[in-house]
């Protein structure tokens, strides 16, 4: 079934065979690997996206659902040569290590300041608290949005 | 010759600096390659058949349905490996494929090429199997006394007779805990075309996978090469190998470039977990509060290979009774074969078990003679020239046992707070615990790990590095999995060459020597001893040379001024220097334990602060204090990202983590059921170090990766015991056992 949606601002169509998730769609068809695949059962957070306006699990979204939606990957979000500031905060205060949920901590923790700019430190986690991080304790990822959130004010 | 007056620029991202890690933008921006984002041009899909039973007989096997489905293009059993018929880390008893038995429920028995992955899985679909099962042995103790174990390992040090004014005894469980990175196995295999291949797999030590690769394919070493590869952490489950033979046979068979990916609930089953253990402890002090004799018995479940279970048991026994002197040690130890998931290495590597049972009864002890928990260890604190509890080694290195407890006992203990916010409730946002119900409680875990590899082992890290007008190349094989090995291996070199652009290069198996795995706590000792050694001895050389006093990235200098610039120096090419490093030799104990098996040890203290629902069985971790014996801080930030994830994983073995394996089968191989500690599962962590320079490494740095993991779990245990007024015998401390319904 072909599928037609915005996808990091550009029209795209996508092929979908009636059982894809959008994250493989993303994935292996579109070229956009910066989603990762950890559980597939939406408990970790790490393919995370924004899709009309609200995170979401991309890996328990149906692509064929997607059409005429609005869909922003890790790869919408910064680039090499301009890093968005949840970006910049993370690396920063060390808060990468393996960096493997770091692209669903980065879309996530982006949507929740463009809601809030200045989030206390319990709203920090519990915006988080869908996005697994095995490596870092959580320290560094919340010192690091914190000082974000800091800045803002 | 230059005469011109120079100035030496100042160079930033030395030692004692934490600068930005240079995967650090290509992982926030997504654009990072794991292993599982690999592609290669034509390649197929590869799909594996597990066994569905612990233990069964094939009967029969028939891959032709599958290799009839249309875009399968190769089926594989064991029939089909050209060379050694079996892989290991220590034995290669593990066959390729299961053949004739199988001997854990997700044994590989064939895997399938196919144009793409959902192609590969209808092969997998079509296979015709069937199989005899057989009863599983499953059951620690009943494989002991059956005989089936992999190594006994008895500590007999002191006199047996003696006894001590107060006794204590105890029997603790610990469940199985999964590394659970958040990368899932990935690899892909791409044939040369000359008959050999590049393997490019999630891998913590490339070298050990290929010599247990190529004796399979009965290849010559050079034709198959190993490549580090971008990995989504790691936490020793990538020390065995998984899929890589499978993939090389694959992509030789075919011609073509294969990839695998493993799905979660495969990469529960498809790599070695920690081993479950059942320990039986008496611990016996003078009215002192002096440990007079340690007696110890302990299981540890191997699972169905042996994977690394004969050095994990191993430590299991060294490191049976944690930091504290005593003279009189008598431990009973065994790994068991069973027909339950291989078990292998993690995080703490046997140390971690233990620990829970050590500190159990150190606090039980105390609490005989009415000790403060702290002060009693304190006084049986064990530290530099004593000699180790187990072996009987002198301890030649830095071990601030004491000095970590005073720091400890220094740190302000937190308060409650005098908030009803349900996210500050063991509970949350659930809103189930009654506020007025709830019980604090406050617990410690000091603990001490062996850095670096032990008994006999040969343990050395290969460094080639190569200086060139543009910069300095760091050639080396070290896994990466995030642990920030690239950044100390970065800072090491400046610090010496005092050249600011340094790159490290990962290198395959073809290009250069082990570097050792990246687990043991030993990366930073040996990769980055090697690092700094090597860099030492070609900036030795190169003053030798051109008769220079020192080095920079200008060039070489002499008296304050520069002899010849950096283009001069590598006028005939790039200065080169390789050398294989060696921690000091290490030997195998005799038959009671005794001997010097470790080259450095390391200690870590905690105290966790708890908040406990005791009616709902519910347990908030407020916050874990720590101090960390680090030897010397090479990276402030890394060290406390180290500390903190490892801190965290002991949290979550303590009261959430544990696979649930029923007669054999994993009965919670997701997310989902597996539950791993969450934002607001998180304490504020506070850490210290302790700076004491270790006898040898990178200017006296030690390893810190696995001590946080070890000492974390047990203060949590103990402060939830501490929280309700009773003993428990088991962790992870779920619901049940804190309301006393099992």
């Amino acid at each position: 079934m072909i599928v037609s949606f915005n996808v990091n601002g550009e029209d795209r169509v996508a092929n979908v065979a009636g059982s894809e998730s959008l994250l493989q769609v993303l994935r292996e068809e579109l070229g956009l690997p910066g989603s990762k695949n950890a559980c597939e059962q939406g408990e970790c957070g790490s393919c995370s996206v924004e899709l009309d306006g609200a995170i979401v699990t991309s890996c328990l979204v149906m692509a064929a659902d997607c059409e005429g939606s609005a869909v922003t990957t890790i790869e919408g979000i910064g680039s090499d040569k301009e890093l968005h500031a949840v970006q910049q905060a993370l690396i920063d205060h060390g808060a990468v290590q393996c960096g493997f949920c770091t692209p669903g901590f980065v879309v996530t923790a982006a949507h929740l300041f463009e809601k809030n700019p200045h989030p206390e430190t319990n709203e920090i986690k519990e915006a988080l608290s869908g996005n697994i991080c095995r490596c870092t304790g959580y320290g560094a990822i919340l010192r690091s949005l914190e000082a974000l959130a800091e800045e803002a004010r | 010759m230059t005469t011109s007056p120079v100035t030496r620029k100042r160079i930033r991202g030395g030692i004692g600096e934490s600068p930005l890690r240079p995967d650090g933008i290509p992982k926030v921006t997504g654009n990072f390659a794991y292993a599982s984002d690999l592609h290669a041009e034509g390649m197929l899909w590869a799909a594996t058949l597990r066994s569905p039973h612990p233990r069964a007989r094939i009967t029969k096997l028939d891959t032709a349905p599958a290799l009839a489905v249309g875009g399968v293009v190769a089926v594989l059993t064991q029939d089909d490996v050209p060379g050694r018929p079996g892989f290991g880390m220590h034995v290669p008893d593990q066959p390729v494929f299961a053949a004739g038995e199988c001997n854990y429920w997700g044994e590989p028995i064939a895997v399938v090429a196919a144009s793409d992955l959902e192609t590969a899985k209808l092969g997998v679909a079509a296979i015709v199997v069937e199989y005899e099962v057989l009863e599983p042995l499953t059951d620690m103790e009943e494989a002991d006394a059956a005989d089936s174990q992999t190594r006994r390992m008895k500590i007999r040090r002191g006199d047996r007779t003696v006894s001590g004014a107060v006794s204590v005894e105890g029997y603790y469980e610990v469940g199985q805990q999964d590394q659970a990175p958040l990368g899932n196995e990935a690899g892909l295999a791409i044939p040369d075309g000359d008959g050999g291949v590049d393997l490019y797999a999630v891998s913590q030590w490339v070298h050990s996978d290929h010599w247990q690769i190529y004796p399979c394919l009965n290849l010559e070493p050079e034709q198959i090469r190993c490549h580090p590869v971008g990995m989504g952490g790691a936490f020793g489950s990538r020390e065995d190998v998984s899929m890589h033979i499978h993939l090389c046979m694959l992509a030789l068979r075919t011609g073509r470039p294969v990839k695998m990916m493993f799905d979660r609930a495969e990469s529960f089953v498809g790599h070695v977990h920690r081993h479950p253990a059942r320990m039986w402890y008496r611990h016996e002090a003078d009215a002192d509060g002096k440990l007079v004799k340690v007696e110890a018995r302990l299981i540890l479940d191997g699972g169905a290979y042996e994977s690394s279970s004969n050095a994990v048991i191993a430590n299991a026994a060294y490191f049976a009774m944690g930091p504290y002197l005593c003279d009189n040690v008598f431990i009973d130890s065994v790994a068991v074969k069973t027909n339950n998931p291989p078990a292998g290495a993690m995080r703490g590597f046997g140390g971690v078990q233990t620990a829970f049972g050590h500190e159990a009864q150190m606090d039980r002890l105390a609490d005989e003679l009415s000790i403060d928990r702290l002060e009693f260890r304190r006084r049986n604190a064990l530290g530099q020239g004593d000699p180790m509890n187990s072996s009987g080694q002198i301890i030649e290195g830095s071990l601030p046992t004491a000095e970590l407890i005073d720091e400890l006992a220094s740190m302000p203990i937190v308060e409650p707070l005098a908030s009803d916010d349900p996210r500050h409730l063991p509970g949350g946002t659930g809103l189930t615990t009654n506020p007025d119900h709830v019980k604090r409680g406050m617990g410690y875990g000091v603990t001490i790990k062996n850095l670096a590899f032990s008994e006999a082992f040969d343990d050395y890290s290969d460094v080639r590095i190569s200086l060139s007008p543009i910069g300095v190349e760091v050639y080396t094989a070290a896994a990466e999995v995030g642990q920030g090995m690239v950044t100390i291996i970065q800072q090491l070199a400046r610090e010496v060459l005092k050249i600011e652009q340094v790159a490290v290069v990962w290198s395959d198996t073809n290009v250069i020597g082990s570097a050792g795995s990246t687990s043991a706590s030993r990366q930073t000792q040996m990769t980055g001893g090697a690092t700094y050694q090597c860099a030492v001895e070609l900036r030795q050389q190169i003053l030798d040379e051109f008769g220079g006093d020192d080095l920079s990235s200008e060039g070489v200098w002499r008296d304050g001024d520069l002899l010849v610039t950096l283009a001069e120096v590598c006028g005939g090419g790039a200065k080169e220097h390789e050398i294989r490093y060696r921690h000091p030799e290490t030997f195998a104990t005799d038959e009671n334990g005794q001997g010097d098996p470790h080259p450095a040890f390391a200690v870590a203290a905690h105290r966790a602060v708890v908040d406990v629902d005791p009616e709902l069985g519910l347990v908030r971790v407020v916050q874990l204090d720590t101090v960390q014996d680090v030897g010397k801080v090479l990276n402030p930030v890394a060290a406390l990202g180290q500390i903190e994830g490892g801190a965290l994983q002991g949290v979550g073995m303590a009261v959430l983590e544990e696979l649930v394996v029923d007669k054999g089968v994993i009965k919670n191989p997701n997310f989902t059921d597996y539950l791993l500690p969450t934002f607001l599962d998180a304490p504020h962590i506070e850490v210290r170090f302790v700076e004491e320079p270790e006898r040898w490494g990178p200017l006296g740095a030690k390893g810190i990766g696995e001590p946080p993991t070890i000492s974390a779990g047990p203060a949590v245990y103990a402060a939830i015991q501490d929280a309700i007024g009773r003993h428990l015998h088991r962790v992870p401390v779920l619901p049940q056992h804190i309301v006393g319904s099992s």
